[in-house]
């Protein structure tokens, strides 16, 4: 009998830090990878070479109005190609699939298959007409993760896309040549230091549902708390990592419930009751409420996240801000990152530079000045 | 252990390509007691020989160019046999830990600085033009730090002293939250100049788990603001003759008026407790 051969490493138990960085041209401009690379390599201690990442914006601007799947097969359950190949056959229109193109000589370990579609929904079965084309994404998408050995699916938005695996940062953009092929308006990006969970293709980040995208520093120790209230929702955690909920939990939130991130963000990171109480009545009602409410999405233990979506991207920190974050700004370009010098090192011209208090985001948006928003309160 | 690791893909990202001193030689340049190291591109180890090199070679000023988030500079410079300190100058922007565990050199960033800045430093000065990141000075057992504008969380975390060992820490600016937090020893004085009239600091939790030394601060908190170990009190003429010290030093270094700002009230914080939760395992 074969051995089974593992695509996961085990490191021993070695605390560090991830590295995040996101850049966005909050005019719209699409620009190439060499800022969110370049900041990773400036950050590279915080890595350890077991997860690298990168979510880009405004990716397929000829496709646009179709989901772009990116699909991960593991190499040794290929067979789960020709499943997925005809499920999504079954469920969608695909106008267009290749596999994402790929730097041979690049030097990762045990790449799998990637492969991108573009689809659009056809809905066939009477109860799923009542579903709209997101839920209905969502849904396959739970299904192939959950269901198909194998396929993992790595991002599902539109003009969107995620590129991830085992190595170093700019080893995976080498691997899938994001310096020379692709252009867009927002990249954010993440150097792994698994600490808790394996490192893998599939548990590196960034992590997504539809076009939400997160990359994330710490550890969620409420993890177990807010996977029980998500599946409620119909979203099942499959990647071995705490930082799925996090994507599953700001899709409910913002795309499905249409909070905006400055609620989401006190649901998440809320403050401590003590403070709570010597706010001014009106929003203290508001935040008990959201406590009370939305008490399995408190997301508890020391995180920093960068999300992303179409049009938008922020920052947020736990509420005793256990893991740093840096905002900064040059003309239509706004910065976030785990360190400044990292922001420095590929914008070395910057207006301004500031760090927020705990669980306070700072949200960039297309064609507005929302992140300066963020600077009452900060150092 | 990494290397028992490698065959997994975990890769050594402290150590990696580490070049040695032979190699780097033509990034430094002596003159006298005067040496430039370019630090474009080098690791902090690096960094690190290169001070070294310098300082066992007889240079006295060591300027760093093109520092971009390198950690640890100004560490592991413990020069017994060495007649005098180092001063050392960084532009424009450190990584962490900053002066970690300096034994008693001088350190001025021309810039920001990021997390970490003086962790565990033992002896010296480091000067920061510009604001520092989280942890200022944790565990700083001596000498002194001034940071002209702002600081993140957990300043002064669990400072200590020791007999004639009193660490001292000013900074400029404002702070953001467990300011002083398990401060065990030192003095900490916080100015609040780049406050509004009227406009509190922002930290909250000021002080927690504080058994140990003396903040004094400068600008308004309101009670809740602070820890439940900390006590307010005012000030007696030691404690001015403290201030009168300190912030003429700040104010040296950064050409500020001194006199304006001493004018102005200060609280100091000390712990009503020397053993905060010595009750909290006790039967």
């Amino acid at each position: 009998m074969q051995p089974q051969i593992s695509e996961r490493y085990l490191p021993e138990k070695d605390s560090q830090a991830c590295g995040l960085f996101g850049v966005m041209n909050t005019a719209g401009e699409r620009f190439g990878g060499e800022m969110a690379i370049n900041a990773m390599v400036n950050m590279k201690v915080r890595g350890n070479g077991l997860g690298g990442g990168f979510a880009i914006y405004g990716l397929y601007p000829e496709y646009r109005d179709y989901y772009a799947l990116h699909i991960m097969f593991e190499r040794h359950q290929l067979g789960a190609k020709e499943i997925v190949d005809e499920f999504l056959a079954d469920h969608f229109h695909v106008v267009y699939d290749e596999e994402i193109p790929t730097n041979k000589k690049a030097t990762v370990l045990n790449p799998p298959v990637v492969w991108r579609y573009f689809v659009s929904p056809r809905q066939q079965l009477e109860e799923e007409n009542n579903l709209s084309d997101d839920e209905f994404v969502v849904e396959k998408v739970m299904y192939i993760n959950t269901r198909i050995d194998g396929a993992y699916v790595f991002s599902s938005g539109k003009d969107m896309g995620v590129f991830k695996g085992v190595g170093f940062p700019e080893e995976i953009a080498d691997y899938f040549m994001l310096d020379r092929l692709y252009k867009g308006y927002i990249w954010t990006a993440h150097s792994r230091f698994p600490t808790n969970t394996p490192g893998w293709w599939g548990g590196a980040h960034p992590f997504s549902i539809l076009d939400w995208t997160v990359v994330h520093n710490g550890e969620i120790s409420s993890y177990g708390t807010n996977r029980r209230y998500l599946e409620m929702f119909g979203y099942y955690c499959t990647l071995y990592t705490d930082t799925e909920v996090m994507a599953y939990a700001v899709d409910l939130l913002m795309r499905r419930q249409g909070l905006p991130i400055e609620v989401v963000s006190r649901i998440f990171a809320a403050p401590m009751w003590d403070i709570i109480e010597h706010m001014e009545p009106e929003r203290r009602e508001l935040y008990k409420t959201l406590r009370m409410a939305y008490a399995p999405l408190l997301m508890n233990g020391p995180f920093t996240v960068i999300v992303a979506h179409h049009n938008e991207m922020f920052g947020l920190t736990d509420r005793i801000r256990l893991r740093p974050i840096t905002a900064a700004a040059a003309g239509d370009f706004v910065f976030l990152s785990s360190e400044e010098a990292s922001i420095r090192a590929v914008a070395p011209r910057l207006d301004l530079a500031w760090t927020p208090p705990g669980g306070e985001p700072v949200v960039a948006r297309l064609h507005t000045r929302d992140h300066l928003a963020s600077l009452a309160r900060a150092v | 252990m990494a290397v028992s690791c490698a065959r997994y893909g975990l890769r050594e990202m402290f150590l990696g390509g580490v070049r040695s001193l032979d190699e780097l030689r033509s990034r430094l340049s002596i003159d006298g007691q005067e040496a430039e190291i370019d630090a474009r591109d080098l690791v902090h180890k690096e960094i690190n020989d290169l001070i070294r090199e310098a300082a066992l070679s007889g240079a006295r000023k060591i300027t760093l160019l093109n520092v971009c988030g390198q950690r640890y500079i100004g560490t592991r410079l413990f020069l017994p046999q060495q007649e005098g300190k180092i001063e050392i100058h960084v532009y424009s922007t450190p990584g962490n830990d900053l002066g970690a565990f300096l034994a008693g050199h001088r350190i001025v960033v021309h810039g920001n600085a990021q997390d970490g800045v003086g962790n565990t430093m033992d002896d010296g000065e480091i000067v920061v033009h510009g604001r520092a990141g989280d942890i200022v000075a944790m565990a700083m057992r001596g000498g002194r730090i001034f940071i002209r504008d702002s600081v993140g969380y957990r300043a002064a975390i669990h400072m200590k002293e020791y007999t004639g060992k009193v660490p001292v820490l000013v900074i400029g600016g404002t702070a953001q939250d467990f300011f002083g937090e398990y401060m065990a020893g030192g003095i900490v004085i916080l100015l609040g100049l780049n406050l509004k009239p009227g406009e509190r600091h922002h930290a909250h939790y000021i002080g927690t788990g504080m058994h140990g030394g003396v903040i004094y601060l400068r600008g308004e908190v309101a009670p809740y603001q602070l820890g439940k170990e900390v006590g307010v009190l005012e000030l007696d003429d030691k404690d001015r003759r403290l201030l009168h010290q300190y912030v003429g030093e700040f104010t040296r270094h950064f050409k500020l008026n001194a006199e304006s700002i001493l004018d102005d009230r200060f609280v100091k914080l000390m712990p009503v407790s020397k053993r905060p939760y010595g009750r909290i395992y006790a039967y």
